[in-house]
């Protein structure tokens, strides 16, 4: 199975719910942290990392003694990353998106690859729980290829959790993308249910289906309720504001250490998960018996 | 011999501009001081990423020597090296007066870049 | 004319709420909400819609199924797993990179322009504004957040505005690297949580790599004192001007329940806070005229 714990707005305690979840299910889980970004499970999770992956796009690499400088690679790259001109043929690494263009359409066949760092896929552990995190080089704009490098890692024969990126963009979706079930973290707040709206508007054409945690569920109004009974989302968990569990947080100590009495409650959380996603595949598998 | 100006209008007496990639007009200009052709670059300014890229492509094109602007990041700078071009950047004003100012000697050019690669 | 953009690294440190304090404080500016992914600017400023615009941005293939052969070269060249075994393109995955097309020896692929978003030219309760929206799941904000600041310098300059004042994207990625480029002066907001001192490190390298005069404001910072001081700690080392602290304030919720900036009622330890801190941010480091 395939969680995936996402937000519209950041800092609603997305990793709060994707750490505490995966901790209370134990060895049963596997825990992936796609913010490639930001990843902050790790903060919360202190896991030991066993090995450590540079991830990499194939970029062009000219042979200039092959090069008769007829243009065609920079007439076909989409994105600026390779260009003929004067007497030589440039490339920009950084602007390249490795789709390998220029390469297959060099009729001189001048051009192969070279690897550009994007970041790194670490993997370890936190006591029984694996652990995979991807983790970006800062000014690098590609998240999707590492995102994708992150999720090569999932382990079929564990619950994963994945902890998407905020927002509802493409690495949001690139993260998401054949998750079982959504879990949908905000806040009862206008820019809670603001952000909230947009990111399920962005994940509903995927077909997966999607409940509703609320953090800090006492601090605002009560919109974000009204609108998932009107958009039929499951409110699935209710987290009250306490300052301890702020406070814990801050320190780098997930929920559950915080405030032990929540296991069963993250326990109950997937339970309803797959009760929900077994319903839907039943469901799903009836017209064609 | 040709001389390009980022232009934010289509007239020798226009301001600079003083983005390369990204500024709405490139006036090419003759060293006699005559408007020789306006290059609309609207389609870049607009572009994403790699603007300067290709402004420095049209520019090699149309066989410019001298390219007079105001700010210029390191991709176009490589780009412009290549072509033989000659950047002298930290140029202001009125596009006439950098074209003469240029015309009488009274601009150095770029070792290298002189504003960070952006987007 | 200054433009000055706020960022987080990590989200919900209050980039926002501190953005529209200042956007109420301020006078003759204009706003940027380059927070694209999720704009909430909005939600405060209230802005009137003068003008909606189209963004379109980047290309996607699609197959013609007419003059398709099926012989499959697309799905082989394709490195995005964007044809999908029925040899149809899947839009989601596709990076736009016209590989497909170029290879085609039926010409069966075209590659569209598509539509991302649209971005809106406001007046707002705090002034002007721009502001956009991609639709959900687009991608490109990179190029948008661009425009948006592109489009607020020109009504900037129209107006005869001395300062733009600008809601960052979230991140280190694209979207932030478009926000800050050739901006005046950044300033970034943080939490004392260890996941906000590690965002907040990560953003600062970023602007520092850009050469951008960079300040830092610690949001809640008496949530954890400790980690506040380690912040405060990491700053010096790296010569950033922490140029103020805003206490816990329960009060920040419920104006932003009520959809007010902070220091709208002008109560409260954290309203006398970020009037401070535009205080020092505008007389000492933006340095604008009284």
């Amino acid at each position: 199975m395939k969680i995936a714990v996402a937000s519209g707005k950041g800092g609603t305690g997305k990793t709060t719910v994707a750490t505490s979840l995966a901790a209370s299910l134990g060895r049963r889980a596997q825990i992936l942290d796609c913010d490639v970004e930001e990843p902050n499970c790790h903060i919360l999770m202190s896991p030991e990392i066993e090995s450590s992956e540079a991830i990499t796009l194939s970029t062009p690499l000219v042979d200039m003694s092959k090069c008769n400088l007829c243009g065609k690679c920079g007439e076909v790259c989409n994105f600026s990353a390779i260009l003929t001109i004067g007497k030589t043929t440039l490339t920009f690494p950084e602007m390249c998106h490795g789709c390998g263009g220029c390469m297959l359409l060099c009729p001189e066949k001048a051009i192969s690859e070279t690897p550009r760092e994007l970041g790194v896929v670490e993997t370890g552990s936190f006591e029984d729980v694996e652990f995979v995190q991807g983790r970006i080089r800062i000014g690098e704009a590609m998240a999707p290829p590492l995102i994708k490098a992150v999720k090569n890692r999932l382990n079929p024969n564990k619950i994963a959790i994945l902890d998407a990126p905020p927002g509802a963009s493409c690495p949001v979706i690139n993260t998401v993308k054949g998750s079982d079930f959504v879990i949908m973290v905000t806040e009862p707040t206008p820019f809670g249910l603001h952000d909230l709206r947009i990111a399920v508007e962005a994940i509903e054409p995927l077909g997966i289906p999607m409940g509703v945690v609320l953090n800090r569920s006492d601090i605002g109004d009560h919109e974000v309720q009204t609108y998932c009974g009107e958009a039929r989302l499951p409110l699935m968990l209710q987290i009250p504001f306490d300052r301890q569990i702020a406070e814990g947080y801050s320190r780098g100590k997930m929920l559950i250490q915080t405030n032990p009495d929540y296991v069963e409650k993250f326990i109950g959380l997937f339970e309803d998960v797959s009760r929900f996603v077994r319903k839907r595949s039943e469901t799903k598998q009836e017209p064609q018996s | 011999m040709k001389i390009a100006i980022t232009s934010s209008g289509k007239s020798l007496d226009s301001p600079m501009d003083p983005r390369f990639g990204r500024a709405p007009y490139i006036i090419i200009a003759n060293d006699a001081g005559e408007l020789l052709e306006v290059i609309d670059n609207a389609a870049n300014v607009n572009a994403m990423r790699g603007a300067g890229i290709q402004a420095a492509k049209s520019l090699a094109d149309r066989g410019v020597s001298v390219l007079l602007t105001g700010h210029c990041g390191p991709n176009a700078f490589t780009a412009l090296q290549s072509a033989g071009i000659k950047v002298g950047s930290d140029q202001s004003g009125v596009v006439k007066d950098a074209l003469e100012k240029y015309r009488n000697g009274g601009v150095n050019f770029a070792n290298g870049p002189n504003a960070e690669a952006h987007w | 004319m200054k433009e000055l953009v706020i960022i987080s690294g990590k989200g919900g440190t209050g980039k926002t709420c501190l953005t529209a304090s200042f956007g109420y404080l301020a006078e003759n500016k204009v706003m940027a909400d380059c927070d694209v992914d999720a704009a909430d600017l909005h939600i405060i400023l209230e802005p009137r819609v003068l003008e909606k615009e189209e963004f379109w941005g980047g290309v996607k293939a699609s197959i013609d199924q007419f003059k398709c052969v099926k012989c499959g070269l697309c799905a082989e060249v394709c490195r995005f797993d964007a044809i999908t075994d029925s040899l149809t393109v899947d839009p989601i995955s596709c990076e736009g990179c016209s590989v497909c097309f170029h290879v085609c020896p039926e010409n069966a692929i075209k590659m569209d322009e598509v539509l991302n978003g649209h971005w809106f030219k406001c007046e707002s309760r705090f002034g002007p504004m721009i502001h956009a929206a991609l639709l959900p799941g687009e991608e490109n904000s990179g190029k948008l957040v661009a425009l948006v600041r592109n489009q607020a310098k020109t009504l900037a300059k129209e107006l005869g505005k001395s300062l733009i004042l600008v809601d960052g994207a979230p991140g280190v990625g694209c979207p932030v690297i478009s926000s800050i480029s050739g901006a005046n002066n950044v300033l970034v907001i943080t939490e004392p949580s260890l996941s906000g001192l590690h965002d907040m490190q990560r953003a600062i390298n970023l602007v520092q790599g850009f050469n951008i005069p960079t300040v830092a404001v610690i949001n809640k910072y008496d949530i954890n004192e400790t980690v506040s001081s380690q912040i405060e700690a990491w700053l010096g080392e790296n010569k950033v001007n922490l140029i103020g602290k805003i206490p816990y304030d329960t009060s920040v919720i419920k104006s932003m329940v009520q959809r007010k900036a902070v220091v709208e009622s002008n109560q409260g330890p954290a309203n006398e806070a970020i009037r401070n801190i535009w205080e020092r941010l505008s007389r000492d480091v933006l340095n604008l005229e009284a």
